[in-house]
């Protein structure tokens, strides 16, 4: 049973992170290849204040804050650039973050933050409080989409000018994604630091601001279900494959390139390719 | 002293930076496609010169092996990978390079081993003298080499036929269709001239550090990405200027910013600040 629950919590925190891009990515259409940098902020941030004894939830909360606030500060600025200057500009981020994070002795530096405190619950206990987070940000996932917030994204993701000749006010419906989305990354990373309770800078780096992409872009973007599906099977996939492990990353490489190169759409794509054709032609 | 040894320090880097990022220029110029599987070129570069070079004894030899044995598999990574996404949103290239270069950093591991290849007699390792600083032959060579390579692609793009064909298709592919430019051609050009430029990048790195490892490719990969950002996306005088000003900044960034910042949050640090101030890049048009 212990096996099970290891596993379903970091399948529920890879679920959180993931829904978490997919607010910036798939429903605003930003992309960002620094996102592992305010789940990095969140688990730093919440790392530090049970460390010094405060309590867990005061801890998350402050997680999720501190990121949400970074990441409308960098919203803000990268409001100037867009498309593959945004990519750039997001993954130049992340190497700041890194950058700053390896060289502060009191963040531990490159050996990274050891001895975080338990959240106090039992490991069963965790696994559910990861779930209930989990369903409740997918909850909300669907709820935005279908929301007036979620019409505007979608019409900014498929073309910011007409959105703006509409009278859409762009940037601030931007930041809101920015703002959310960075803030339930920081939530995943306040819970992050507390299941493995060992946090050092390569936990946020450039290969897991990838991993939590892929798990959006294989899902299919924007779709919900499928990222929620692709960061659950992406995620313990590494585990499962342990029998091949020297391999791993050549099959998750080789699965992202696949993905992009058949099925641009993702498994959301598939799925509704494979439902047009059972169902006959439109 | 200290200042000219750092900038004659920044610029051999530079030189390296400018190698690797010509080519990322010369796909982003054609096919708006961040090519970050290039710099698994870069890699493989590195490892035929130093096998060559250990098996004959001649770097000019690995060169002259390494350079058009990439610059051929640039066309086919081109064919068979970008060719068919070209339609598609940019991401979608994005992801499927990221995927290809984590695919071929793993091969370099499995088929080469984690731990990297050593010249066994490494070449140009007697130090040269400039104006009191002391260099290595191979630094000196890295900076001819690049001034060398992209100087003549600069001759070559300016002067030439097929230059001139490169540069209206960057400019508008459909009208240069339309006037009898083979499109595909210089696609095919163009992949294969700056792959064989990265090819002689990864040699001149594996010479300087006597070393070539799976990972070589990563950070130049994300700095070269940078690089033609701040060039402008797509400039080739930008791209040499950014690459040749950003190995200068790190390596006094290094020395003076060190203890707050590592080397590579140096380089993007300096990036985030130019595009903030000009988001079409420091050589762009806007």
């Amino acid at each position: 049973m212990a096996y099970e629950i290891t596993l379903l919590t970091a399948m529920g925190i890879s679920v959180i992170f993931a829904l978490s891009l997919n607010l910036i990515t798939g429903f605003c259409g930003q992309i960002s290849l620094g996102h592992a940098a305010f789940y990095g902020i969140g688990a730093y941030c919440a790392a530090m204040i049970t460390k010094s004894g405060l309590p867990f939830p005061l801890a998350l909360a402050a997680g999720t804050l501190l990121a949400g606030v970074i990441g409308t500060v960098v919203g803000i600025a990268s409001l100037r650039v867009r498309h593959d200057f945004l990519a750039i500009t997001t993954m130049g981020v992340g190497f700041l973050f890194l950058g700053i994070v390896r060289q502060q002795d009191f963040l531990g530096g490159e050996m990274g933050l050891s001895g975080i405190p338990g959240s106090g619950l039992s490991k069963a206990g965790f696994m559910l409080l990861v779930l209930v987070i989990a369903a409740a940000a997918a909850a909300f996932s669907l709820y935005l989409k279908r929301s007036w917030m979620g019409y505007v994204f979608d019409s900014i993701a498929d073309d910011e000018d007409t959105a703006r000749m509409l009278g859409i006010d762009v940037s601030r419906y931007k930041l809101s994604a920015f703002a959310m989305g960075t803030a339930l990354a920081g939530l995943a990373g306040g819970l992050y630091a507390h299941n493995i309770r060992f946090i050092d800078p390569d936990s946020f780096g450039f290969v897991e601001s990838i991993t939590v992409l892929a798990m959006v872009v294989v899902g299919g973007i924007g779709s919900v279900w499928g990222v929620v599906l692709a960061a659950a099977v992406l995620s313990v996939l590494p585990l499962w494959l342990q029998f091949i492990s020297d391999y791993k990353l050549l099959l998750y490489g080789a699965l992202l390139f696949c993905v992009m190169r058949f099925s641009s759409n993702g498994l959301a794509g598939m799925v509704t390719a494979l439902a047009k054709r059972a169902g006959g032609r439109p | 002293m200290l200042a000219f040894e750092l900038l004659l320090q920044g610029l051999v880097q530079g030189s390296i930076y400018a190698l690797i990022a010509v080519g990322l220029t010369l796909v982003y110029g054609l096919l708006r496609i961040l090519h970050v599987a290039h710099a698994g070129l870069f890699t493989l570069g590195g490892y035929i010169g130093v096998l060559v070079t250990n098996a004959t004894g001649s770097l000019a030899l690995a060169l002259l092996i390494a350079m058009p044995a990439m610059g051929l598999f640039g066309i086919a990574i081109y064919r068979t990978c970008y060719q068919p996404l070209l339609g598609r949103p940019p991401y979608v290239a994005l992801i499927a390079s990221i995927g290809l270069f984590i695919m071929m950093e793993e091969l370099f591991r499995l088929i080469f081993g984690p731990y990297g290849l050593s010249y066994v007699a490494p070449p140009l390792q007697d130090p040269v003298g400039i104006l009191g600083v002391n260099l290595k032959q191979a630094e000196l060579a890295a900076m001819v080499g690049a001034v060398v390579l992209i100087g003549g692609l600069a001759f070559l793009a300016g002067r030439t036929r097929i230059g001139t064909a490169s540069r209206a298709t960057v400019t508008d592919p459909k009208m240069a269709e339309a006037f009898g430019v083979n499109i595909a051609r210089i696609r095919d050009i163009n992949f294969f001239v700056g792959s064989a430029l990265a090819a002689s990048a990864g040699v001149i790195v594996a010479l300087l550090n006597n070393l070539v490892e799976p990972t070589m490719g990563s950070v130049p990969s994300y700095k070269a990405l940078a690089i033609i950002v701040l060039g402008g996306l797509g400039d080739l005088r930008g791209t040499l200027i950014a690459a040749l000003a950003l190995g200068v900044i790190e390596s006094f960034g290094t020395i003076y910013l060190g203890s707050f910042l590592d080397r590579d949050a140096i380089a993007f640090a300096f990036l985030i600040a130019v595009l903030m101030i000009r988001p079409q890049g420091l050589f762009g048009k806007a």
